[in-house]
C-alpha cells in the first residue's frame, strides 16, 4: 500500500517535472521577432537608426515587465535606472573610456546598486506611497544630473561622446548599421536572462508574490528579499537599455530620468500586453514607428491620441494586442 | 539678528501660502483614495483645467476674478462629473494597475489636448488690482495677493473640516472611509457618496490650481510637472486623512521655500530626501492609520 503510494508520488513529481520543462522549451513562435528583426535588417536599410533604438528600448520594456507584469510591483520611476545606467555609459565615454561593452557592464553594476539601495527603502511601501517613492526617487536623481553640471552637463545635456568599434572592428557609423546589429545582440542576451528568470523556480515566486503576498508569506518564501533581488536585476537592464541608447545616439539628456519617460514606457508596455514576456516586443516597435511617423505630421497631437487609446486600451481591451490576441484564440479553441 | 527674523517670517509666509495651494490641490486625492482605493494619477488635470479656464475666462471674455473663479470650478466639477461617469466608475475595487494606467492615460490626453488649446507656453494670471501691490501688517509689508491666498485657503480648510466633523454628510465620508462595507450595510449609498466626493475634490483642485497659478505655472504639462508634489502632500500626509495632508502640505510648502531660498544650487533636491526619510520612518505617513 505504502508503495504504491510513494509510487504515485514518483508519478505525480514526474508530471509536475515535466510540465514545467515543456513550459520552458523553446516554441516555434519565440522565434518569429528575431526572424522579423533580421528580415527588418535587409528590408529597411533607411531606418536602422530606429530599429536601434527600438531594440534598446524593447530591453528597457522587457525589464519593466519583470517588476510590474511579473512580480507586481507597480513603478512610475523606472526611467531612473534607465537615466542612470545612460549617464554612467556617457560620462565614461565622454571622459576617455571608449570600449563599449566595459560601458554596458559598468551601466549595469550601477544601475543595479541604485536598484539595490532604493529597493531597500521604497519596497516597504504599497500602493500610493510606492508609487510616489519610486517618482520621488527618479525626481531626486533627475534633480542631481541637472545640478551637477560639471559631470553630467546638466540642463544641456552631456555632450562629446565618442565610442571605439566593436570587437575594434565594426565602427558606429551614421546609418545605424553597426548599432542595429549591436542593440538586437544586446537585447537578446537579455531577453534570454529574463526568460530563464521567468521560467524559474524564482520566477514562479514571484508570481505567487504578485498573486497574494501574504500567503507566499506563510508558506515561508522570503518575499522581501524577492522583491529586491528582482528588482535590483530589473534596475541592471534597464540600465543597460540606457548605456545602448546612449552610446548610439551618442546623446544623454535629463529627459532620460523624466516621469513621461516612465510613462510612455508603460504605454508601450501596455499596448503590447503586460506580463507576457512578449509584450515590449510588440507594443515599442508599434509605438516608436507610429510616432516615427506622426510627429512628423503632427507632433502636438501625438500625446493626445496615444492617452486616448491607452484609456481605450485599458477599459476595452485589457491586456493588449497579446490580450485581445488570446482571448481570440480561447474562444476558437473553445467552439 | 532682526535681519535672521525677517528672513524667516518671509519663509514661514511664502511657505505657508504654498502649502495652502498645495493642500487644496491634494485633499481630494487623498478623500478619493481613502474612500475608493482609487490611485487617481490624473487629479493634477483638474487642477490644471481650473488654473486654464480662470486665466482664459479673465483674459479673453473679460470677467471679473471673482465671477471667473467660480465659473472655472463649475466648469471643473462638470467635466469630473462625466469623467466619473464615464471612466473611473468602472474601475473602482479593481486592480490598481489598471487605475494607474487609465489615470496615465488620462495625464498624457490632458497634456496633448491642453497644448492643442492653449499652446506650449504656461499662462500666467493677472490678479485684480485690488490684489496686487503689497499690504501693511504688523509694521512689514506683505504681498496683497498671498496674503489674500493664505485667507482663502484658511477659510476653505475650516469650512472643509467643520463640514466633515459637523454634518451628515461628513459623518457619512468618515464612515465610508473607516469601513466601506459597514457603511453600506447601515443603507448608506456610497455610490452616490464617491460621485460627490470626487465632484468635490475636484472642484477643490480647480480653485487650488486657478488660484495657486503663481506657485504652479499653468502649462501643458500641468498634471505630469507637480504630481510628485501631490503624490507627497498625500503619501506624507497619510492616506483618506484631512488633516494628514495639511501638516504634511505645511512641510513641503515650507521647507521647499526655505530650501530654495537658502541653497538654490542644490534645488528640489533636499524635499525629496526629507520625503523619503519619513516614509523611511512611518511607511504609512504622518496620520495614516495602522493596519
Amino acid at each position: 500500500m505504502t508503495d504504491l503510494s510513494s509510487r504515485d508520488l514518483m508519478g505525480d513529481r514526474k508530471v509536475v517535472v515535466d510540465a514545467f520543462a515543456r513550459r520552458h522549451r523553446f516554441k516555434w513562435y519565440e522565434a518569429i521577432p528575431w526572424l522579423v528583426a533580421i528580415a527588418c535588417y535587409f528590408l529597411f536599410e533607411n531606418y536602422h537608426a530606429l530599429g536601434a533604438q527600438i531594440f534598446a528600448t524593447i530591453l528597457f520594456a522587457l525589464s519593466l515587465d519583470l517588476l510590474i507584469g511579473f512580480a507586481g510591483i507597480v513603478t512610475l520611476g523606472h526611467a531612473a535606472f534607465f537615466g542612470v545606467g545612460a549617464y554612467a555609459a556617457g560620462v565614461m565615454a565622454a571622459n576617455g573610456w571608449q570600449e563599449p561593452f566595459s560601458e554596458i557592464l559598468v551601466a549595469a553594476i550601477v544601475a543595479s546598486g541604485v536598484g539595490f539601495v532604493s529597493g531597500l527603502i521604497v519596497l516597504r511601501t504599497a500602493g500610493l506611497t510606492l508609487l510616489m517613492q519610486t517618482l520621488v526617487v527618479a525626481a531626486l536623481l533627475q534633480e542631481l544630473a541637472n545640478k551637477w553640471s560639471s559631470v553630467t552637463g546638466g540642463s544641456d545635456g552631456l555632450l562629446g561622446m565618442k565610442i571605439d568599434p566593436i570587437f575594434g572592428a565594426f565602427r558606429f557609423d551614421l546609418f545605424g548599421d553597426t548599432a542595429y546589429v549591436y542593440c538586437l545582440g544586446v537585447l537578446f542576451i537579455g531577453w534570454l536572462l529574463a526568460r530563464n528568470i521567468v521560467y524559474s523556480s524564482f520566477g514562479r515566486s514571484l508570481t505567487g508574490i504578485r498573486e497574494n503576498a501574504n500567503r507566499m508569506h506563510a508558506i515561508g518564501a522570503p518575499v522581501d528579499r524577492r522583491k529586491i533581488i528582482i528588482y535590483t536585476i530589473s534596475a541592471a537592464l534597464a540600465g543597460v537599455s540606457g548605456a545602448l541608447i546612449a552610446q548610439t545616439t551618442a546623446l544623454v539628456g535629463l529627459n532620460t530620468l523624466a516621469l513621461s519617460k516612465s510613462g510612455e514606457l508603460i504605454i508601450m508596455l501596455v499596448i503590447g500586453g503586460i506580463g507576457r514576456l512578449y509584450g515590449g516586443f510588440i507594443g515599442v516597435p508599434l509605438y516608436m514607428i507610429a510616432q516615427d511617423r506622426f510627429s512628423q505630421i503632427d507632433p502636438i497631437y501625438w500625446y493626445f491620441w496615444i492617452g486616448l487609446f491607452m484609456i481605450l486600451v485599458v477599459v476595452f481591451a485589457r491586456g493588449g494586442v497579446l490580450g485581445v490576441f488570446e482571448r481570440f484564440n480561447q474562444r476558437r479553441r473553445s467552439r | 539678528m532682526s535681519e535672521f527674523l525677517s528672513i524667516t517670517i518671509s519663509i514661514l509666509f511664502h511657505g505657508v501660502a504654498m502649502a495652502m495651494v498645495l493642500y487644496l490641490i491634494s485633499v481630494g486625492l487623498s478623500v478619493t483614495m481613502g474612500l475608493m482605493g482609487f490611485v487617481n494619477l490624473a487629479h493634477g488635470a483638474f487642477a490644471m483645467a481650473g488654473g486654464y479656464t480662470l486665466v482664459i475666462l479673465m483674459k479673453q471674455h473679460n470677467l471679473p476674478f471673482g465671477v471667473a473663479l467660480v465659473v472655472a470650478i463649475a466648469i471643473c466639477v462638470v467635466l469630473s462629473l462625466i469623467l466619473e461617469r464615464l471612466l473611473y466608475r468602472r474601475l473602482y475595487g479593481g486592480d490598481e494597475l489598471d487605475q494607474v494606467l487609465m489615470t496615465m492615460g488620462l495625464i498624457f490626453a490632458s497634456v496633448g489636448a491642453a497644448t492643442y488649446l492653449f499652446g506650449p507656453v504656461s499662462q500666467s494670471l493677472e490678479p485684480p488690482a485690488m490684489l496686487r501691490g503689497q499690504i501693511n501688517f504688523l509694521g512689514r509689508d506683505f504681498p496683497t495677493y498671498r496674503s489674500f491666498l493664505i485667507l482663502c485657503g484658511a477659510l476653505v480648510v475650516t469650512a472643509l473640516w467643520l463640514g466633515l466633523e459637523r454634518t451628515r454628510f461628513g459623518a457619512q465620508i468618515r464612515a465610508s472611509v473607516d469601513n466601506l462595507r459597514m457603511a453600506q450595510t447601515l443603507g448608506i449609498n456610497t455610490s452616490r457618496l464617491f460621485t460627490t466626493a470626487f465632484a468635490l475634490g475636484s472642484g477643490l483642485a480647480a480653485l487650488g490650481g486657478g488660484l495657486g497659478a503663481d506657485f504652479l505655472n499653468v502649462g501643458p504639462n500641468y498634471a505630469l510637472e507637480y504630481l510628485v508634489y501631490f503624490l507627497i502632500v498625500v503619501a506624507v500626509g497619510g492616506l483618506g486623512s484631512i488633516r494628514g495632508p495639511f501638516v504634511a502640505a505645511l512641510i513641503v510648502g515650507v521647507s521647499d521655500t526655505a530650501f530654495k531660498y537658502l541653497a538654490p544650487q542644490y534645488g528640489a533636491f533636499f524635499i525629496y530626501a526629507i520625503t523619503m526619510a519619513i516614509l523611511l520612518w512611518r511607511p504609512r505617513g504622518l496620520f495614516g492609520q495602522s493596519a
